[in-house]
């Protein structure tokens, strides 16, 4: 099977077309991230309180809203989470709301809130460590076991099995204190209800990250893409010429900006993962650009007549099977993650499928033409091109499995 | 088959046993559940997938410093007795920001010599510029603030580690966070409901036994009244709970406390649960032989006076000395059972040395882990089959060969996981998955390059030995590139996006082993066992 053989599309031709494009999507993303949504920064960044629960029943996000409210936590934001099957709710706060005096209070407020419809007198099974529930079976004793030695190991298993049915076959919430007659002993279970209620909700996460943190982060985010592409930049001045360095840390460049330009536009919150995300996309769109760029290093040698704008139509649709094929195999692997991969990757899963679009598109519409465009530059100046990126006769450069095989 | 391909089998398979051991290790059982508890035993887990708690905390170092220099100020004022120095005024200026920083006003100008060789001999550690009118600025020397504020992040790991490590938690990781200042990275596999074990941390326990001046006074108000409005010098007004509950209508108390300490916490040998004598729970202490030394020294000069138990600048209990003691003490101040068992626990681990603040929580319940990985390994799944899918259908008995390439790559990138003992996070996992679709990349670049020499002409082996010859050069183009942002990653990023940068690395780095070399023999391998001129299915 083969999807391109021999192509042969005039991509340069068409710069003024991808140009457009390139602009009206940057352009978008940048007077999102300047006049509309700015840039959403998730809490890693901005600080705050993220609190995602996960009820028995299909939840009210007014009606939760409203008793935090009554709590005295003001700014409480509460909205749906995840596939609507699973009854999940996230709430955040502000970081006004999380100083580092008290870092967790708004979380305790949070679930008191919830709590409102509480046993006086008894605990909530739904939000109990086993810790909890195995130290309150060894205090009681349903089992009879007295104080022999055994007692602690057997409780604690006890409690572990119940905490795992909650967690794992329950996904963390139990209806009832009965359902546990089927990980436990009778005994132990009318035991359990003498101190425990349910409450239709469990605590699946809690995230809370005070200013210094939030700022840190930020910080390291930042440093850590700038000196990605410094990493870039000068690994391919080394291997190539610098204007090649240069061309592809402007592309890498523009497909960062598409991406954050697009969970700007959408107001998704850019997490730490969503950076990640982005970092690996620095790899990926390079990868692709390198491909081409080693095409045009080739073929310069070989074509030592032809402009340089041929040379570079003609590498790019050489490679262009290839790029299409990696560039789609990627996308499936993505795509498997964004669609199944749950809810806490979606923003990493979704920069990763815009920007695998982005970054192949780039490296055929971006990279190249900024090569020839600068070369037409250098030539309207009266100077020779320099783009020769092999300079012959040096004899520096890493020995090239390549040349053995020339025919 | 040629020597040269067998002895690159060989070496080959010995690579997949190595690496399958990696994963495995030696099961035992070699059911499909028995495999499944091996691997899940070889194959760290982060906290996102397993549950737990994430702290950062920082620790106070500034508590230290002011400590250090707090002691520096009150030997300067003994030595300037003693050696009769005279000064107007000795102050520390700027506690919150400058700790370090001791001014000492008016000091005469034919003492300076005098003054300079009280700094020189009694605080090495310290420096003294001189000012305006006579005064001096003595300030720690910047090494030595460096070194005191290092040692006491340090000293804060060692006793949080103690304290983490008795109340049972299984494998916690307790490291200096060098991304912040003087920030401490707590990771708790297991504790979804921290309250209590951040708690315990966070307890400085600072444990000081001194004498009791006065009290208790019902408000401190009440204590300057009955001082004739000023205390008395080297002592200081502490609060404590009331002794019993009817001893103070507004439920606090106040005692007028020596600053000098008879023993601290750093003369302890060791705390234990136990009774007072009415049956209350309280925490029986013992000291060390030069505690205890010390303690006889004081208390059998203090017979008839009263002690008081300080802890955390809080008085919990005060009692008059019946007799000299040697080395048994004990707390009580109205505790439970629970108090009881924790504070012993923290007097036991030891002091910390300055307050603790925590900077960012994170909690994963175990639910959440469940479903995470249940929705991460189902996506790897989907994604890895509808690659290995396409590969066969667009290239044939050549796709064959990118799969088993492919899946050999996970294979290392697992054991390599299994070796290094590498947290596999769920971003770890959207790793994984990348590495496939990436991976794939080198066996697409190469095929495709070797369809376009067939196309030119070629015959297969000529083309198979171009195809791979002139592809390896970008392969390493374009896998440094890629290696060089996870490294950064790693270097940036904490917990799961750690986990990420580890499995991106170390799955392009055996990805440059599969594709190219495993790849490539088994391609010879094929075309040996072709006759001349028969074609290559690709």
């Amino acid at each position: 099977m083969e999807f391109f053989r021999n192509t042969n599309i005039d991509f340069l031709g068409k710069k003024w077309y991808f140009l457009t494009f390139s602009l009206i999507f940057s352009v978008a993303g940048v007077l999102s991230m300047a006049f509309w949504h700015g840039i959403p920064l998730g809490v890693d960044f901005r600080g705050g309180t993220l609190v995602y629960v996960k009820y028995a029943h299909p939840p009210d996000p007014s009606a939760i809203h409203n008793e935090i409210e009554r709590a005295g936590l003001k700014n409480a934001r509460v909205q749906r989470y995840g596939q609507a099957a699973n009854n999940e709710v996230l709430i955040a706060l502000d970081i006004q709301e999380t100083s580092e005096q008290a870092l967790d209070k708004g979380k305790t407020q949070i679930i008191q809130a919830l709590e409102s419809h509480a046993v006086p007198g008894k605990q909530d099974l739904n939000n109990s460590s086993s810790l909890t529930i195995a130290n309150y079976l060894l205090e009681k004793d349903p089992l009879q076991l007295g104080s022999g030695t055994d007692a602690n190991p057997r409780y604690t298993t006890i409690a572990q099995a119940i905490v795992n049915y909650r967690d794992k076959t329950k996904s963390g919430v139990l209806g009832s204190i009965d359902e546990l007659k089927s990980v436990a002993d009778p005994a132990v279970v009318a035991s359990l209800e003498d101190n425990f209620f349910v409450s239709d909700f469990g605590i699946r996460n809690v995230e809370i990250v005070g200013p210094q943190v939030g700022g840190q982060l930020r910080r390291q985010a930042i440093l850590a893409t700038l000196y990605s592409l410094a990493g870039m930049l000068i690994y391919l001045a080394f291997r190539f010429e610098w204007i090649y360095g240069v061309a592809a840390v402007l592309t890498v460049f523009h497909d960062t900006l598409i991406t954050v330009g697009a969970f700007s536009l959408l107001n998704w919150e850019i997490s730490l993962t969503v950076i990640a995300a982005i970092l690996t996309l620095i790899g990926y769109s390079n990868n692709d650009t390198i491909v081409v760029f080693d095409r045009i290093r080739e073929n310069i040698k070989l074509l030592r007549r032809d402009k340089l704008a041929d040379i570079v139509n003609k590498s790019i649709n050489q490679t262009l099977s290839r790029t299409i094929l990696t560039a789609g195999l990627t996308f499936l692997t993505v795509l498997a993650l964004f669609l199944f991969g749950g809810e806490v990757l979606h923003g990493f899963s979704f920069a990763l499928v815009i920007g695998i679009l982005i970054g192949t598109y780039s490296s055929i519409a971006i990279a190249a033409p900024i090569l020839v465009a600068y070369q037409e530059w250098r030539g309207g100046r009266g100077k020779p091109p320099v783009a020769m990126p092999l300079r012959s006769g040096t004899g520096n450069r890493p020995a090239q499995p390549k040349e053995k095989v020339k025919v | 088959m040629n020597k040269n391909l067998t002895w690159k089998l060989v070496v080959i398979v010995g690579i997949l046993l190595v690496f399958l051991g990696g994963i495995l290790g030696i099961p035992r059982d070699w059911s499909g559940r028995g495999l499944l508890a091996s691997i899940t035993k070889r194959i760290n887990l982060g906290l996102d997938l397993k549950g737990g708690t994430h702290l950062i905390l920082q620790v106070q170092v500034n508590d230290a410093v002011n400590v250090d220099s707090d002691n520096a100020e009150a030997r300067l004022k003994e030595d300037f007795r003693t050696r009769k120095i005279n000064y107007a005024d000795i102050t520390k200026p700027d506690p919150v920001n400058h700790p370090e920083m001791i001014i000492v006003k008016g000091v005469p100008p034919d003492q300076t010599s005098d003054f300079k060789s009280i700094i020189a001999d009694r605080l090495p550690e310290y420096d003294a510029t001189s000012g305006a009118e006579n005064s001096w600025t003595v300030s720690m020397k910047a090494q030595s603030l460096k070194d005191l504020k290092d040692r006491a992040v340090t000293q804060a790991i060692e006793t949080i580690r103690n304290r983490i490590d008795q109340l049972g938690v299984n494998e916690p990781v307790i490291q200096e966070h060098g991304l912040g200042d003087y920030q401490i990275l707590v990771q708790l596999p297991g504790v979804d409901d921290p309250a209590r074990v951040k708690e315990i941390m966070q307890s400085t326990a600072m444990l000081e036994i001194k004498e009791a001046l006065g009290g208790p006074y019902s408000s401190e108000a009440a204590a300057y009244q009955d001082n004739g409005g000023k205390l008395p010098p080297d002592s200081i007004l502490m609060s404590g709970k009331p002794l019993h509950a009817s001893d103070s209508e507004s439920g606090e108390a106040w005692y007028l406390i020596s600053r000098a300490s008879a023993v601290t916490g750093r003369d302890l040998r060791t705390a234990d649960p136990s009774q007072d004598e009415n049956g209350q729970p309280a925490v029986r202490f013992i000291l060390t032989s030069e505690g205890g030394r010390k303690f006889y020294s004081f208390t059998s000069t203090h017979v008839k006076d009263r002690l008081a138990v300080v802890l955390d600048n809080k008085v919990q209990s005060v009692a008059t000395i019946e007799e000299p003691i040697r080395e048994q003490g004990i707390i009580h101040g109205r505790f439970t059972e629970q108090e009881v068992q924790d504070l012993s626990m923290t007097l036991r681990s030891g002091a910390l040395p300055a307050g603790i603040k925590y900077l960012e929580e994170r909690t994963v319940g175990p639910s959440l882990g469940a479903d995470s990985i249940r929705s991460g390994v189902q996506a790897a799944i989907y994604g890895m089959l509808a690659v290995l899918i396409f590969m066969l259908v667009y290239y044939r008995w050549a796709g064959v060969n990118a799969d088993i390439a492919l899946i050999l790559n996970l294979v290392i990138l697992l054991g390599f996981m299994g070796y290094f003992g590498a947290v596999l996070t769920l971003p770890g996992i959207a790793g994984v998955i990348l590495t496939v679709g990436m991976g794939v990349d080198s066996n697409v670049l190469i095929f495709e390059r070797i369809r376009e020499e067939l196309r030119n002409g070629k015959t297969p082996p000529s083309a198979v030995e171009q195809g791979f010859g002139h592809a390896w050069i970008t392969i390493v183009d374009t896998h440094v590139t890629t290696i060089v942002s996870a490294a950064i990653l790693f270097i940036f990023g904490t917990g799961p996006v750690k986990g990420f940068a580890t499995t991106l690395v170390f799955g392009l780095a055996a990805n440059l082993f599969t594709a190219v070399f495993v790849s490539r023999v088994i391609f010879d391998w094929v075309l040996s066992r072709k006759q001349r001129g028969e074609a290559l299915s690709i």
